[in-house]
Formats: C-alpha cells, sequence, structure tokens
C-alpha cells in the first residue's frame, strides 16, 4: 500500500483534488501521525489538533511536496514541526529545559543495576504496565522522545527519521541509543527482579 | 560502573543489543561482559526494554478525533 507507484497514483489524485484520494491517505497515515502527536503531545486533545493541522497544511501544501522522502515521512515532518510550534507556543514549562544542560556524559553511565523478571504477554495487555511505558516515554526529553517514538515505535528507518527531523543520521542514532539508555534506567525499578529472587537463593 | 572500560563499551551497547555491531566490537562487548556483571545487567535490560517497546500495543485515535478529523477535512461523507 505504500509503495512508490501506488503513492505516486495517489499524490496524484490528491493533487487533482480528488476526496476519496485524501480519505484513502488519511486512512493509511491517521494512526501513525495520532500516536507520534499523542507521544509528543502529553494531552490527548492538543494531538487531536496536531492530526487535524497536519493533513490541513499537508493537503493545502500538497503541490510543495517534492518526492525527495516518501509521503509518510513528509507527513511525521510536518506533524513534528506543528507539535513543536504549539509546545513553544505552550510556554517553556512545556519544553523541556534540562536538555540543553544535561552533560553527555553523565547521562549515559547506567546506575540501576538489579536484573530483570522476564514478563509475560498478558502482563503488557494489563493498563498499568502500558501507562508505566507511555509515561517513561513521555518523561524523555523532546528531542530523544521524537527519535525513540519515530525510530522504536514507528518503525521508521534511520534516514527517514533523520529527513523528518531536519537531523543528520548520526544524531537519530546518538539520540536512538540515549533514548534507550535513559528509558531501560527509568523503567529498572519497576522491571527488576526482587531482592530475594536476583540473589538465588529463593525459587527453583 | 565506573570502569574505563564500562564507559567505552557502553557507546556501542544499543548496536550489540539489536545484534548489528560489527563482528570486533561484538567480541569485545562479549569479552569484557564475560567479567562484568553490571554490564551483563545492562545489555540484558537494554535488550528488554527495546523488546518490551516492540511489544507494546499501540494506542489507537479515538472515534470522536477520527470524526473531528474528517469534519475538519470536509471529508465526513466519506466516513466509514
Amino acid at each position: 500500500m505504500t509503495d512508490k507507484a501506488s503513492e505516486t497514483g495517489l499524490l496524484e489524485r490528491i493533487r487533482a483534488g480528488e476526496k476519496k484520494a485524501c480519505v484513502e491517505c488519511v486512512e493509511i497515515h491517521s494512526p501513525g501521525i495520532y500516536r507520534l502527536a499523542l507521544r509528543l503531545m502529553r494531552q490527548e486533545a492538543d494531538a487531536e489538533e496536531v492530526v487535524q493541522e497536519t493533513f490541513l497544511s499537508a493537503f493545502k501544501g500538497i503541490d510543495r511536496f517534492d518526492g525527495r522522502s516518501d509521503l509518510r515521512t513528509w507527513l511525521y515532518r510536518i506533524a513534528y514541526n506543528a507539535a513543536m510550534m504549539r509546545l513553544r507556543r505552550a510556554g517553556p514549562e512545556e519544553v523541556s529545559v534540562e536538555e540543553a544542560a544535561e552533560p553527555e556524559e553523565g547521562a549515559l553511565i547506567p546506575r540501576a543495576l538489579m536484573a530483570w523478571k522476564d514478563l509475560p504477554e498478558e502482563e503488557l495487555e494489563k493498563a498499568e504496565v502500558r501507562e508505566e511505558l507511555e509515561r517513561a516515554i513521555r518523561d524523555l526529553p523532546e528531542k530523544l522522545r521524537a527519535v525513540f517514538v519515530m525510530r522504536e515505535l514507528e518503525h521508521i528507518p534511520t534516514d527517514g527519521t533523520a529527513s523528518a527531523l531536519g537531523i543528520s543520521e548520526d544524531v537519530v542514532k546518538t539520540r536512538l541509543h540515549r533514548a534507550r539508555l535513559r528509558l531501560r534506567e527509568r523503567l529498572a525499578p519497576y522491571f527488576a527482579l526482587p531482592a530475594e529472587e536476583a540473589g538465588g537463593n529463593h525459587g527453583s | 560502573m565506573d570502569h574505563e572500560s564500562c564507559r567505552t563499551l557502553l557507546e556501542g551497547v544499543s548496536l550489540f543489543a539489536e545484534g548489528e555491531a560489527p563482528p570486533e566490537l561484538c567480541a569485545e562487548i562479549e569479552r569484557h561482559m564475560a567479567g562484568c556483571e553490571h554490564c551483563r545487567i545492562v545489555v540484558d535490560s537494554l535488550r528488554r526494554t527495546i523488546d518490551l517497546y516492540h511489544r507494546l500495543p499501540q494506542p489507537a485515535m479515538p472515534e470522536k478525533a477520527r470524526e473531528k478529523l474528517y469534519k475538519s477535512l470536509d471529508l465526513t461523507e466519506y466516513m466509514k
């Protein structure tokens, strides 16, 4: 559905003003755009507005889409920019301040050194566990968050993520690595083995 | 986690956990991990972190939001 030929066809139809083509585009891409917006914005209502803004400005500016990236990457770029505009407008407290001041080295050193327990599949269905994982994403500094969501959760390749965020591929890789380390650190207390099991003195 | 060698390896640990580190780096990390329990735990929990997020059920857009989106795009009549 997202291969080059059908995308070119879809774009032509959108450019020709065919509403059904717009619907197809929304059906294909809005779930991913919504998830990105939700994780960037923290508030559902703001995320919804970012999604609306994204498609409004995409359809309005469809002639500016030059086909250098794929349509999805282009939409993610619009959504990311819309989300950042909103966050900035909302005031500096909405934008992570620790990021600029964060010492590069210090952030990488793992401090939580306890072993983790195995998590059965059904545990992940629990709202509590999901919320913990989502909260950890929301607590990431904004720049790491955007990279993590696109690369790890939306499976956008490194080059697409770089192009959507306007950064180099090396920066994408570094930020993904930092995001993973931070999440590991953040989640460790939650997913760690209870101390007595970690000690190996109990159980079989 | 204060050994100099732990810090050096940490930069490559993400690639290693994904199975995408070059062979020399893999060998170096494995050698180090054999003698360093802290790094074994870090690599294992990093892998688990990545795995958890890959298995995390994805949130869906609420129906109301979808309706509003279609309305804002003047596409309501096409909504399924």
